[in-house]
């Protein structure tokens, strides 16, 4: 962790605190007399004694080995499950933009320490995303909001309670007509029926709902299309042809884990007629868009046009005459697509991406129905959200009752809509005039700091809760640890406006499904026992609404679309979201995809358009293409709004048009967080929340520093990525090694190794993985790689183990794009092991490339000398040796690295050996998939296949005897034990090799 | 020239010769006294302490860079992935490089029967010593545990564990240790008459005890002048391999890896001939102020320089060789990765380091091939810097342009020094300047038992 080390280690709790004023002690004395001493007195006796100590160590008794200060307590009687060195599993959730993903959550001796998915939860199947790999460091990060306070002061609950009793008790007779609830997406059914009951015990009282990142014009496109709220649910392994308008529906949203997965199965080519294809009209490159076969981008206003024109030729609405005047390259987009729509129906699929707006969702719709899909490559259900709203509305109503005084009580569960809130919106200065004012969240941010009350939220590892999943599966959120600061759940604060105040979340929460479910008291308990343990209550999934007939065919031309000059597209961070982790550094510290830019957010737009604007971006000498990028700093202004960013082209960015993240420019996101990148929701209004145009961009002739990991995407013609086309692969599939010689291997001084037992191996399908780094921070979280700031990733030393190369083939303005997924090789004849002047890194007799790091004197040869750059050298003391709270998130079977070694991938070698434990104790080979790497268990596209190489039936044999396997710069001799699956794209005739 | 110089000495200088490799009008008496006088009886001139007082200054900035490179890790030098040899490997191996001049003027050119290296083969074996010094401290300190580092040595320990033999690395440990120990034999015993002269002229009590400490009892008996030669033509048939061997083996920390660029088989010839180049180079940006400073002009004489020059446009052709052939086999050899690599060189990043090499290593020194340039004392002195900086540029080019850009274009970067690397680095230009100014300070320059066997007068005797 990189922490700013002036501030670091010693934390203060206020303000006051800090500033160490005389009433601040006064006051310290009156609360706590016996720590007083403690904090004022430079030399307490504790000081003395630590004294005595350290001259007694100086002196030569023992100094060696630190031990911890506090004392320790043995079990007397250890409790039944918890053996020490055995990791539990626990089944809970997360939600992130009102829709939950099942996970499975390890914990060491009650530290949780490692998110997986839970393969029973049909959001996850055992995958996660980035975010919920990232969220055990979330939890244990020393930034978050410690105490309960009112105005800075610390506050018991007990004064909470009281202070919001009496509001209430204040609003009784107006019928609680000055109480306002503003939640983020509700998809918890718990809460959603304890805002219900305060809402039928306050009649007058208002809930409103804002989440930057929600589906906004997914819903009005339903209501547009049904006139109600409906969720689509895609079935992608029904799907042949699929049509994405600007849907980046395999990188995230709503089951964006089940359609990768199921997008991924349907990409064997092996499997003859099983092969989809994708379509993909996007502006910014998305993973789905660089999955897709044909790939057009599109500025964001151009995308409902085509659709419209597609949809005329399949028949539904009628296209417009501008649009059909376009260029006889689109026509010939336009054809290709629709017929081949047609040519499947029943088995196409059309998705509207999150961004465009409910006019395109709309026609989407009812270009699935009209292509007979509904039923079967889609499905609607009633929504997942507990109560869906118009959020941008919603916010609206709020701030106008604020602005006009009529809000006396504002809870806040969580968000930071002082942040988040539309620029147009003025709800920071209406917030102002609200009477009192409640925020719940994790972080003192800048919602916070307006508020009179703040009050640490619980994270969703330390309260009880349910959530629904994408299909409306609810999963009981269950705590794996007490807050570790004294959080609070919505479920609690909510409960505390309630008449049961003290009533816990975990009572909330069972009573409600008990409630539903109606069964008494022992049997509900051995139900719940179920859910718990499996993580999700069976069939509670949404059923699909067969009955949706009333399906309007939307109206050919409403939309507004008359948008001129250049244009502007707002987009969640891949890394960051909408800024609610801006303060994780596994988060900052991640490449994104395609841009490969870390700890920041850049104006993105195509080569073209940069040169236009006369601003670019180039290396810098200091870490180069792996390392600095030298940017120009461009002024974006828009609707009178300006914010200054580092431009950043990138390739198959369509030209007039710049796409900024959300989520950066934060003020108080914390130590890691505050001042990353700019604020691109200074420039985002509540009309155009997605795009807009006449955006004026100028250079301002300042430059900028982006720490970007890999600015060179072209393979130069030395076939990384092996990529061919279906049709050449169907053909003769040894088309993929043409061109690439092997050695033969007899080629070598040593003799070959033996690998009488296991023999490892990995194979990674390129043609499966998006890039979304789900590998890259579950590998970081599973083997406690340190994160090292903007500084040194400038520098080129980011730790990652694995890494996800991006390449580009074909032209610039819209290339093919691939990515490529590094860990170690383990190769058999590694350049490394040779080199170790100590035998530092040494070959194990089952084929790892074992990195001992006590051995490690740091001479950093094997790194110069491994072909694939995998290795990765502490060149500073990385990892925080001393914050306690990121002391209890590692995980105790890695080894935590210091300064001066180099370290790397070991295939997770601590799950080998806990594995091989239990086979041998049961005197048995490991089975295959009893090992999955912390990669491949991330991965949603199941792109990375760990195993037994000796074991002939084993998956990975498999997979590396399809014809498809490659060894990456296998010339070399290396012989790699990782190999990749080349990728094979599903191209229409009609539209050839032109994307 | 009064009397025209007998017959045997053009024989043993090089015949054809005009200029001799000392002064005439010079007796025992003389060289012994003008010799030792710089040690004895002169007044350290300003110069020296103003010298001094710099080359400490700098050595004090070395021991604060290494100081804090150990407290806080090789990352406050610019090195990274895929750059993680850098400043450190192209010190060690241009201090080692410069290092063989002075073994191969002292053995070779013994061995050879070359006399006119007899007055410069004392500072060059010194400035030998002293560049190994520098060199040493690379190795070690690069380390990320410096600490640690003994564990490169092959020694019984409670672990069982050996070194790894097959890495280069620990054969360097072996080479530079080998070439560190040996020279520095060479040199004391060559010293070991001198010291005695020292002792017996020396006017101060402290003089006389270290010198004659020093001198292990030499009273230049003829039994002491018999054992004194064999050992030193015995000392001289050792370090004569270590000359061939030493940057062979540096070589070879390149040569067995397999990044494009250093996996190559013309470096141990290419790097002998480099590490000659720049050994003389420095040699001659040595001895030309020294000369100057001390008048010691009689003594090393336009000859001296003019050799040197010789040696150096030899060696320079045979470094200059080397660049063309890794370019050719870069072409010929269809390797795409070596192609790109010397491509990278000549148009990458680096570019202009790499043509500034050729400028400093092969263009210019083609000026050599005039004797009007070979004995102009100024031109020779601006040129050896030239070529000094060029052979850094060497070593700077293959290390980190064959580094910056491998095999995969995502891994690809550059490397940029830090303050810290310039410090380090200036730190041991001061510590060897130091450690030379001492020497020039305390111990006879020249040996000046040798430089008595040039006169006429031993000639006579025989």
């Amino acid at each position: 962790m990189t922490i700013d080390r002036t501030a670091g280690r010693e934390y203060w709790r206020t303000l006051d605190e800090l500033a160490d004023d005389p009433s601040f002690r006064e006051r310290l004395s009156n609360e706590f007399p016996s720590e007083v001493e403690a904090i004022t007195d430079p030399a307490t006796r504790r000081t003395f004694l630590k004294l005595m100590g350290a001259s007694l160590a100086l002196a030569g008794i023992t100094a060696c080995t630190r031990q911890p200060e506090e004392k320790i307590i043995p079990y007397v009687r250890q409790p039944e499950t918890l053996i020490p060195g055995k990791p539990l599993f626990f089944a809970t959730a997360m939600s992130l933009g009102g829709v939950a993903t099942g996970l499975l959550v390890e914990s060491h001796e009650g530290r949780p320490t490692k998110i997986e998915g839970n393969p029973l939860h049909p959001g996850s199947h055992g995958a996660t995303d980035v975010f919920a790999q990232a969220a055990i460091l979330g939890l244990y990060d020393p930034d978050r909001a410690r105490t309960l306070s009112h105005l800075g002061d610390i506050r018991p609950w007990s004064t909470f309670i009281a202070m919001v009793r009496a509001a209430l008790a204040a609003q009784q007779p107006l019928q609680g007509a000055g109480v306002r609830i503003l939640t983020e997406t509700v998809n918890s059914p718990a809460l959603a029926a304890q805002i219900q009951q305060l809402l039928s015990r306050f009649p007058a009282a208002k809930w409103h709902q804002w989440d930057p990142a929600s589906r906004h014009y997914a819903g009005g496109g339903a209501i547009a299309a049904f006139g109600q709220y409906l969720d689509a649910q895609y079935r992608l392994d029904q799907a042949d042809v699929i049509l994405a308008l600007d849907a980046d529906f395999l990188g995230s949203g709503p089951g964006g884990l089940r359609y990768a997965r199921d997008f991924a199965a349907r990409r064997l080519p092996a499997e003859a007629g099983r092969m989809n294809r994708l379509y993909a009209l996007e502006a910014m490159p998305t993973p789905t868009g660089s999955r897709a076969d044909h790939r057009l981008p599109l500025r964001p206003s151009e995308i409902g046009p085509v659709a419209r024109q597609i949809a005329a030729a399949l028949g539904v609405g009628s296209s417009d005459a501008a649009a059909a005047e376009r260029s006889g390259d689109i026509q010939k987009w336009v054809a290709a697509i629709a017929n081949d729509l047609q040519a499947h129906r029943g088995t196409s699929l059309v998705i509207a991406g999150d961004s465009q707006p409910a006019g395109v969702h709309a026609l989407a719709h009812a270009m699935n129905r009209s292509l007979g899909n509904v039923g079967r490559t889609v499905v609607y259900t009633d929504p997942v959200e507990a109560a869906p709203v118009d959020q941008i509305q919603s916010i609206r109503e709020l701030t106008a009752d604020m602005d006009a005084g009529q809000v006396d009580l504002l809870v806040v569960l969580g968000g930071n809509p002082v942040y988040t809130a539309p620029a147009d919106i003025p709800f920071a200065r209406a917030l102002d005039r609200v009477q009192t004012r409640v925020h719940l969240s994790q972080y003192a941010d800048e919602t916070s700091e307006l508020c009179h009350w703040q009050i640490p939220e619980a994270h969703f590892l330390e309260a009880w809760g349910d959530a629904r999943g994408f299909d409306g599966t609810v999963s009981i959120v269950q705590p794996l640890i007490a807050p570790l600061y004294g959080g609070r759940s919505a479920h609690e604060v909510l409960a505390a406006m309630s008449e049961t105040p003290e009533k816990s979340g975990y009572d909330i929460v069972r009573e409600h499904w008990m409630a539903q479910t109606g069964a008494v008291e022992t049997a509900f308990d051995r139900q719940w026992r179920r859910w718990l343990h499996d993580g999700v209550i069976p069939g509670s999934a949404l059923p699909e609404r067969t009955a949706v007939s009333a399906l309007a065919v939307p109206d050919a031309s409403p939309e507004p679309e008359t948008v001129a000059g250049l244009e502007i597209a707002f987009r969640l961070d891949p890394a960051v979201l909408d800024g609610r982790f801006a303060n994780n550094g596994w988060l900052q510290e991640l490449p994104k995809p395609i841009t490969k830019l870390t700890w920041d957010n850049a104006v993105i737009t195509s080569p073209a358009t940069a040169a236009e604007l006369r601003v670019s971006g180039r290396p810098s000498a200091q870490g180069g293409e792996h390392g600095q990028i030298i940017s120009d700093i461009v002024e974006l202004k828009y609707r009178d709004r300006a914010v200054r960013g580092a431009i950043f082209a990138v390739a198959g960015h369509p030209d007039g048009c710049v796409t900024v993240h959300l989520g950066y420019g934060r003020r108080r996101a914390g130590r890691v967080g505050n001042g990353m990148g700019f604020n691109a929701y200074a420039l985002r209004t509540a009309d155009a929340p997605m795009f807009g145009g006449g955006v004026e961009a100028t250079a301002t002739g300042e430059e900028y520093s982006l720490a970007c990991t890999q600015y060179h995407h072209l393979m130069e013609g030395r076939g990384m990525v092996r990529a061919v086309t279906r049709e050449e692969y169907m053909r003769d599939p040894r088309v993929v090694h043409e061109g690439h010689e092997e050695p033969p291997r007899t080629l070598t001084m040593y003799a070959e190794h033996k690998y009488e037992g296991y023999k490892w191996g990995m194979a990674i399908d390129v043609n499966a993985c998006i890039g979304c780094n789900a590998c890259v921070v579950g590998c970081q979280a599973e083997n406690n790689i340190p994160v090292v700031g903007k500084d040194q990733v400038l520098r080129g030393r980011e730790m990652h183990w694995i890494r996800v190369d991006s390449y580009y083939a074909g032209g610039s303005d819209n290339p093919e794009t691939y990515f490529q997924p590094v860990p170690c090789m383990h190769c058999e004849n590694a350049p490394c092991e040779v080199v170790c002047p100590v035998g530092a890194t040494v070959h194990s007799h089952e084929g790892l490339n074992d990195m001992v790091y006590n051995r490690c004197v740091g001479t950093r040869y094997c790194s110069n000398n491994c072909p694939y750059k995998v290795r990765r050298f502490n060149y500073h003391l990385y990892q925080d040796w001393d914050t306690p709270s990121l002391k209890l998130g590692r995980n105790p079977d890695v080894t935590v690295r210091s300064r001066g070694v180099m370290e790397k991938c070991t295939y997770c070698v601590q799950r080998i050996n806990s594995a091989k434990i239990e086979s041998e104790k049961e005197g048995r080979r490991i089975r295959d998939g009893e090992i999955k790497t912390a990669c491949q268990q991330a991965c949603p596209a199941d792109a990375i296949v760990f195993g037994d190489l000796n074991d002939p039936g084993s998956r990975v044999a498999a997979m590396q005897a399809e014809a498809r396997n490659y060894s990456l710069l296998a010339e070399l001799n290396t012989r790699p034990r990782t190999t990749y699956l080349a990728a094979v794209r599903n191209l229409n005739p009609e539209l050839g090799d032109g994307l | 020239m009064d009397n025209p110089m007998p017959l045997e000495e053009r024989q043993l200088t090089g015949a054809g010769s005009g200029v001799p490799v000392i002064a005439p009008g010079h007796t025992f008496g003389s060289v012994t006294d003008k010799i030792s006088a710089i040690v004895l009886t002169r007044r350290t001139p300003i110069g020296w302490y103003l010298g001094f007082m710099t080359a400490a200054a700098l050595t004090g900035l070395l021991l604060v860079s290494l100081s804090y490179l150990v407290v806080e890790g090789i990352g406050i030098w610019g090195n990274n992935i895929p750059v993680a040899w850098a400043f450190d490997i192209t010190n060690f191996v241009w201090w080692i490089g410069i290092g063989h001049a002075g073994t191969l003027i002292s053995a070779i050119l013994l061995l050879l029967r070359q006399t006119w290296r007899t007055s410069i083969n004392r500072f060059a074996e010194a400035m030998t010593l002293c560049a190994v010094a520098c060199a040493g401290i690379f190795p070690l300190f690069h380390t990320g545990r410096p600490w640690l580092a003994y564990w490169l040595l092959p020694y019984p320990n409670t672990m069982g564990i050996w070194p790894q033999f097959r890495s280069p690395l620990v054969w360097d440990v072996f080479a530079v240790s080998t070439y560190a120990t040996v020279s520095l034999l060479f040199w004391f015993v060559g010293l070991v008459p001198d010291l005695a002269t020292l002792r017996d002229r020396s006017q101060s009590r402290t003089g006389r005890i270290i010198y004659g400490a020093l001198a292990l009892g030499w009273r230049g008996s003829a039994m002491h002048w018999h054992r004194y030669e064999t050992a030193y033509l015995l000392l001289a048939g050792i370090a004569t391999p270590l000359v061939v061997s030493v940057h062979t083996v540096v070589s070879f920390d390149f040569a067995v890896a397999i990044v494009p660029g250093w996996h190559t088989t013309i470096f141990p010839p290419y790097f002998v001939a480099g590490a000659i180049y720049s050994g003389f180079a420095m040699v001659l940006t040595l001895s030309i102020p020294i000369r100057a400073i001390y008048g010691l002009q009689d003594f090393i004489t336009l000859r001296h320089l003019e050799n040197m020059a010789k040696v150096m446009l030899v060696t320079g052709l045979i470094v200059a060789y080397g660049y063309t052939v890794e370019a050719f086999i870069a072409w010929y050899g269809g390797n795409a990765y070596e192609g790109f690599m010397i491509w990278n060189r000549i148009t990458g990043p680096y570019a202009p380091a790499y043509w500034a090499l050729l400028l400093c290593n092969v263009i210019i020194p083609q000026i050599l091939w005039f004797k009007s340039v070979r004995t102009n004392v100024i031109v020779l002195f601006v040129l050896s810097l030239v070529v000094n900086v060029g052979m850094w540029l060497e070593r700077f080019i293959i290390i980190v342009t064959s580094l910056h850009r491998d095999f995969l274009p995502s891994s690809w970067g550059m490397y940029q020094p830090t303050f810290w690397d310039w410090s380090t680095y200036l730190g041991t230009i001061g510590l060897f300047l130091m450690l030379l100014f001492l020497f020039v300070r305390f111990l006879p320059l020249i040996s000046i038992f040798e430089m008595r066997t040039l006169l006429p007068e031993a000639k006579g005797e025989q």
